[in-house]
């Protein structure tokens, strides 16, 4: 007898146009999927906190944080933390689906491939945007500074989405090499200057106190940098992770 | 292995001849720029190198592009060809711009927006062979190298423009520059001639080394392959 294998007979159910309903569905799956694990282990988010904090640790000593300097390089010093920290994020994040041969359960799921990318990137932004959150009030009781202004908090908002956006693409790229932790601030860093260059001019200006018209320049370059990256990553994901 | 084809012999020769023609055409030619003197020469083969560098760095971007939509390795050996030859030649717009800044600034570097990014696109560029040498599965290498020097080539102008919202010291000749730009002048016939002279001559240099490296990237091409062979 014959046995014709049932699973090439069925016609697979792949139309290319799966609805928004569909991806956002895959989308918030892939983003609970990064926050179940994350709220069993804490792995990601104390080692990046921890991170963070020795980092404006080492910030106080090596620039001798007075109240004179403080005015001037608070930003400078909160977005170097914030990338530093970041980058450890994003490392541990695409290293645990590599190492546990997640990537490949998630590939081969009958899911968007975009899909993927957004859901990461938005884990990934949660995580940032978490530690964020708690360096920046014990910063401000640490220095005596208010860093709760809205304009700030929207600058940092727009600051990490690009950070992440670029972040979450070149990870990907950066786990498959060899060197792989070491690489992955190597090929970020140059990639993110604008980003940082802009999130720094504009948090001292909202810190300052500057006029809107003097910070809007920055913010017009960190959304079109948002913009332009999302996009791209949204273009050249299917590539990176193709085999 | 095909011969060496007759016209890249042509080419090498008439780069050859045209490089020196820019030589002397900058020593000889071009007046000496009253303010800053002998200096000033450099600024012909600096901007001509750091064009050479941005075309390069957008030959690759572009190759990168139709490597991902044909997949044929061909545009991988072009896209590595061009990032290689306009990183050396990035490298010597930076040095020659030292040089020319220790005579007309005082000093071989200062931190100027325009300065520095030209240092970040020099590193951007080689951070691109660090993660091709992390690599070793050609298909793979070939293909995240091409999406790299898509993203870099794109993060190019961004690193600039945040550049031109700083004020910058650094000249613009070409366009109009900003009032506190230090060490401008005003190009003369002749040295506009020796400029646009200088252009040319480094695009020819440009498309005659990249033909060359084309060439010995296919023959690493097919060394790889081989010993592939001999290994499996």
């Amino acid at each position: 007898m014959e046995i014709i294998p049932q699973a090439e007979q069925q016609p697979i159910r792949r139309s290319p146009f799966q609805g928004a309903g569909r991806f956002f569905h895959s989308l918030t799956a892939i983003i609970w999927k990064d926050l179940a694990a994350e709220l069993r282990s804490r792995e990601l988010l104390s080692s990046m906190l921890v991170f963070a904090l020795l980092v404006i640790l080492i910030f106080n000593f090596a620039l001798e944080l007075d109240a004179q300097a403080r005015a001037t390089v608070t930003a400078g010093v909160l977005w170097v933390t914030f990338a530093f920290a970041g980058t450890i994020g994003l490392n541990r994040s695409m290293a645990m689906e590599k190492d546990r041969g997640c990537l490949d359960g998630l590939l081969l799921a009958p899911v968007d491939r975009s899909a993927i990318y957004f859901g990461k990137a938005i884990g990934n932004l949660i995580f940032m945007l978490v530690v964020e959150t708690i360096i920046l009030p014990v910063y401000s009781v640490l220095y005596g500074v208010n860093l709760f202004k809205p304009g700030l908090i929207l600058v940092i908002l727009l600051g990490s989405i690009g950070y992440v956006a670029v972040g979450t693409l070149l990870s990907s790229m950066a786990v498959q090499t060899r060197t792989r932790d070491v690489l992955l601030p190597i090929l970020l860093f140059p990639l993110v200057i604008p980003v940082m260059i802009a999130a720094v001019k504009a948090s001292t200006g909202y810190l300052q106190g500057m006029e809107l018209i003097d910070i809007r320049p920055w913010l017009n370059l960190l959304m079109v940098y948002d913009v332009i990256f999302i996009a791209i990553a949204f273009m050249v994901f299917d590539y990176i992770v193709e085999e | 292995m095909q011969p060496k084809p007759r016209l890249l012999t042509i080419l090498d020769i008439v780069t050859i001849i045209l490089f020196i023609a820019a030589v002397g055409m900058v020593f000889f030619y071009a007046p000496m720029e009253a303010v800053m003197g002998q200096v000033q020469r450099v600024f012909y083969f600096h901007v001509a190198n750091a064009w050479v560098g941005m075309l390069g760095f957008m030959v690759a971007a572009i190759s990168g592009v139709t490597y991902l939509l044909k997949g044929d390795h061909k545009w991988d050996i072009i896209g590595l060809a061009a990032i290689e030859i306009s990183f050396v030649f990035f490298f010597i717009a930076i040095i020659s711009g030292s040089i020319w800044a220790r005579g007309s600034w005082g000093t071989w570097w200062t931190w100027d927006p325009r300065l520095t990014s030209a240092a970040i696109v020099e590193l951007l560029y080689a951070a691109y062979f660090l993660l091709r040498q992390g690599l070793e599965e050609p298909d793979q290498r070939a293909r995240i190298g091409a999406i790299y020097a898509i993203l870099s080539f794109i993060s190019v102008p961004l690193t600039f423009i945040s550049i031109r919202i700083f004020r910058t010291i650094h000249p613009v000749i070409i366009g109009s520059g900003a009032a506190g730009a230090e060490g401008s002048f005003d190009m003369s016939t002749k040295m506009l001639q020796t400029f646009i002279f200088s252009l040319i001559v480094f695009s020819f240099v440009f498309a005659d080394l990249l033909w060359h490296r084309i060439r010995l990237g296919r023959l690493a091409e097919m060394a790889e392959n081989l010993r592939l062979k001999v290994l499996s």
